[in-house]
C-alpha cells in the first residue's frame, strides 16, 4: 500500500458519474466521493449495496408497537382494572391509536439515531472535508493509489478527459 | 410523455442558476440586514406574543373561569385554536413527506420553510389544551408514568389520551425531519462562515457532515423511511383530533366522517397559511427565482382540491343529518346555517366554498396579490369552521333547558393573537438564523433538470 491517495475534482454531475463508471471498470479502488447533495445514481454507479437501515427501522418500529400494545393491556387489564362506562378491561381497538403513534416514534427516532452511529456523526466531530467547496459546489473522487498497477499519469490523464478541474495526489493521513 | 412535459414547463428555478449561485443566494438572504418590512413585522408578532404570554399569566393565576365557557359550552375558543393550529402544521408534513413520495420536485423550494412552519403549529396548537388543564405544571399527569398512587395509570381508552401522544408523536418526528433535511445545509454554511461563534455553532449542529457519499446514500435511505412513516403519521394525528369529537354522542359530531373530513381541512387551511407565509418570505427575502409563479400556481392547485373535498364533507353531513331521520341531528344543522351563530356558519361557507371558486383560473391562480388575498381569507374560513363544529353542536343540543350561548372574553381572544404572536415571532426568525430554502435538495432538482434539457436537445 502506497498510503497515498489521488482526489479528481469535477464541476458537473454527469462527469463524476461517467468518471465513476470508468475508473470501476478499470479496477480502481474508489475510496470515497463527495458530493453537495445526493447526486441520483451515483450509488449504482460506485457500486454501493443498499443500506440496511430499513431493517432498523422495521425492527424498532415492531418493538415498540409490540412493547406499547403489551404495557396497554397490563396497565388497563392487569395492574389496575379501572371500569370505564363497563368497557371490557381488555379493549383491544381503543389500544390501536396510541400503538400506532409509539411505533412510528420508535421507527422514526431509532432510525435516524442509527444513521447517525453508522455514518459516524455526531455534534463535535470535526468534518474532514476533502477539498473545500464539496460543500457548495464540487464533486470529488478519492482514488486509492493501491499498488504498482496504479499509473498516477495516466490515471491523472484519464481523470482530466473525463472533465475534472483539478487533480491532486496527497498522502491518505489527511483524509478521514 | 412525461419527458416531453418536463421540457415544455417552465423551469422550477428561474434565472439557470449554478450550484454556487443557489448556495450564495440563499444564504445571502439569511445574512443580509433585515429591512424594514421584517423589522415591522417582527415587532408586531413580538407585540402579540407578550400580550398574549400576559394574558395566559392571567389565566393561570386566576383559572379558566376567565374564559367564556358555560356549563353547556364546555369547549369552545381553546380547543378552536387548537385544531385550527394542528391543521396548520400538516400542511408542512403534506409538501415535505407525501409529495416527496410522490416524487414532487417543486417541493424542494418551500419544504424546509413548511416543515418549520409545522413545528411552531404544534407549538401553538400545544399551548391551548395545556392552559385548558388549569394546572398546565401537572400536564405530565397525561402520560403513564410510574407514581405513587397506586400506580393509577391513565385511561388508554380516551381519545384525548391518545390525541396527547398522536400530538407529541408528531411534533417529535416532524423535529427530527425537519433537522435531518437541515444538516447538509448547516454544513455548507459551516464552510462558508468566518471562525468565531457563529461558525462553531454550526460546526456542532452539522455534526461533521462532510459530503461522503457513502452518508447521501444511508441520509437518502433514512429520509425515505422517514417520509413514510411521516405520511400516516399526520393522517393519524387529524384523524384522532376528529376523534375528540366524533367519539362523544353530542349531534353534529357523532359522525364516521369526521377523520376524512377533518384531515382535508386540515391540509386545506395549513396549504393556505404556507401560500400566505411563502408569498411574504418571496418578497421579503428577495426569493423570486426559487419561489416562482409556478409554485404559487401549484399549491392553488392543491388547496382547490382539498377545499372541495371541504365542500363535499359540509354537503354530506347535511345530508347525514337530513337521510338519518334523527331531530337532535336535523336540528343542529339547521341551527348551524340559520340559528344565532348562522353568521360564522356562512362567513365558513364563503371563505372555505364560494371564494376558492376563483382558482380553478389561471388567471386567478398565478397573480399574487390575489393568491395572497385568498389564502388569508381561506385561513379565517377555516378558522371559523372549526368554531361552527364545537360552539353550534355544544350550545342546543339535547334538552331546551340546557340550551346557553357563548362569547369569548378578551382574554380568550388575547390568547388567540397571542398565539399569532407566537407562529410568527418563531417564523420570522427562522428566515434569519437559517437557510429558509433546502440548498442540497434545490442543486440536485437544477442538476436534474439540467440534464432533461441537455438530453432532450
Amino acid at each position: 500500500m502506497s498510503g497515498r491517495v489521488m482526489v479528481g475534482i469535477f464541476q458537473d454531475e454527469d462527469d463524476i458519474l461517467s468518471i465513476t463508471r470508468e475508473v470501476r471498470k478499470e479496477g480502481y479502488t474508489i475510496l470515497d466521493i463527495y458530493t453537495p447533495y445526493a447526486v441520483h445514481g451515483l450509488d449504482k454507479a460506485m457500486g454501493l449495496q443498499p443500506s440496511r437501515l430499513p431493517w432498523v427501522c422495521f425492527a424498532l418500529g415492531l418493538v415498540g408497537a409490540v412493547a406499547k400494545l403489551w404495557f396497554e393491556y397490563w396497565a388497563t387489564a392487569a395492574d389496575w382494572p379501572v371500569n370505564v362506562g363497563g368497557k371490557p378491561w381488555n379493549s383491544l381497538p381503543a389500544f390501536v391509536p396510541v400503538t400506532f403513534e409509539v411505533m412510528v416514534l420508535f421507527a422514526g427516532i431509532s432510525t435516524v439515531i442509527a444513521l447517525f452511529v453508522v455514518s459516524r456523526l455526531y455534534p463535535g466531530r470535526r468534518a474532514a472535508t476533502v477539498i473545500p467547496g464539496v460543500t457548495n459546489d464540487r464533486f470529488a473522487l478519492v482514488l486509492e493509489e493501491t499498488d504498482a498497477a496504479f499509473e498516477p499519469v495516466q490515471v491523472r490523464r484519464l481523470l482530466e478527459r473525463h472533465g475534472a478541474v483539478e487533480v491532486i495526489e496527497r498522502a491518505e493521513e489527511s483524509l478521514p | 410523455m412525461a419527458e416531453v412535459q418536463a421540457v415544455s414547463r417552465p423551469p422550477l428555478i428561474l434565472g439557470d442558476k449554478s450550484l454556487s449561485q443557489i448556495t450564495s443566494d440563499i444564504c445571502a438572504a439569511m445574512l443580509r440586514r433585515p429591512n424594514a418590512l421584517w423589522w415591522i413585522g417582527f415587532l408586531i408578532a413580538f407585540s402579540l406574543l407578550v400580550m398574549g404570554a400576559a394574558a395566559v399569566t392571567y389565566q393561570v393565576a386566576t383559572g379558566i373561569g376567565t374564559w367564556g365557557l358555560n356549563n353547556t359550552v364546555g369547549w369552545a375558543f381553546g380547543i378552536t385554536n387548537f385544531v385550527f393550529w394542528i391543521g396548520i402544521g400538516h400542511a408542512g408534513t403534506l409538501i415535505s413527506a407525501i409529495l416527496f413520495l410522490f416524487r414532487q420536485r417543486w417541493r424542494t423550494s418551500v419544504n424546509r420553510s413548511a416543515e418549520a412552519m409545522t413545528l411552531f403549529a404544534v407549538m401553538c396548537a400545544g399551548v391551548f389544551p395545556l392552559i385548558h388543564m388549569g394546572r398546565p405544571w401537572l400536564g405530565y399527569w397525561i402520560f403513564p408514568y410510574p407514581n405513587f398512587r397506586g400506580p393509577l395509570w391513565m385511561n388508554y381508552r380516551s381519545p384525548l389520551a391518545w390525541d396527547a401522544f398522536a400530538i407529541s408523536t408528531y411534533f417529535l418526528i416532524s423535529l427530527t425531519f425537519w433537522y435531518l433535511g437541515l444538516i447538509p445545509d448547516l454544513a455548507t454554511i459551516r464552510d462558508r462562515a468566518h471562525p468565531g461563534l457563529r461558525r462553531r455553532l454550526f460546526e456542532f449542529f452539522s455534526l461533521g457532515w462532510d459530503g461522503s457519499f457513502r452518508t447521501w446514500q444511508r441520509y437518502e435511505t433514512v429520509y425515505m423511511l422517514l417520509a413514510g412513516l411521516a405520511t400516516p403519521l399526520v393522517v393519524s394525528v387529524h384523524t384522532i383530533v376528529s376523534w375528540d369529537f366524533a367519539a362523544a354522542v353530542i349531534p353534529g359530531w357523532h359522525a364516521t366522517i369526521f377523520p376524512p373530513y377533518f384531515v382535508a381541512g386540515a391540509i386545506f387551511s395549513g396549504m393556505a397559511m404556507v401560500l400566505t407565509l411563502m408569498i411574504v418570505a418571496r418578497t421579503v427575502m428577495n426569493l423570486q427565482n426559487y419561489i416562482t409563479v409556478r409554485h404559487v400556481e401549484v399549491m392553488c392547485k392543491l388547496i382547490l382540491l382539498n377545499g372541495s373535498i371541504v365542500a363535499l364533507a359540509y354537503g354530506t353531513e347535511f345530508f347525514m343529518a337530513h337521510y338519518s331521520g334523527n331531530p337532535y341531528e336535523q336540528f343542529v344543522f339547521l341551527n348551524r346555517a340559520f340559528g344565532p351563530f348562522a353568521w360564522a356558519y356562512w362567513t365558513m361557507i364563503s371563505c372555505n366554498v364560494l371564494i376558492p371558486q376563483l382558482l380553478w383560473f389561471r388567471r386567478v391562480r398565478t397573480s399574487i396579490a390575489v393568491v395572497f388575498v385568498l389564502s388569508l381569507l381561506i385561513n379565517v374560513g377555516m378558522w371559523f369552521e372549526r368554531f361552527v363544529i364545537i360552539v353550534t353542536s355544544l350550545h342546543r343540543d339535547f334538552l331546551p333547558s340546557n340550551w346557553a350561548s357563548y362569547r369569548p372574553t378578551s382574554i380568550e381572544v388575547a390568547t388567540l393573537l397571542g398565539s399569532f404572536g407566537l407562529f410568527f415571532t418563531c417564523f420570522l426568525i427562522f428566515c434569519r438564523i437559517l437557510p429558509m430554502i433546502a440548498m442540497a435538495e434545490v442543486k440536485g432538482v437544477v442538476a436534474h433538470e439540467r440534464a432533461e434539457r441537455r438530453h432532450h436537445k
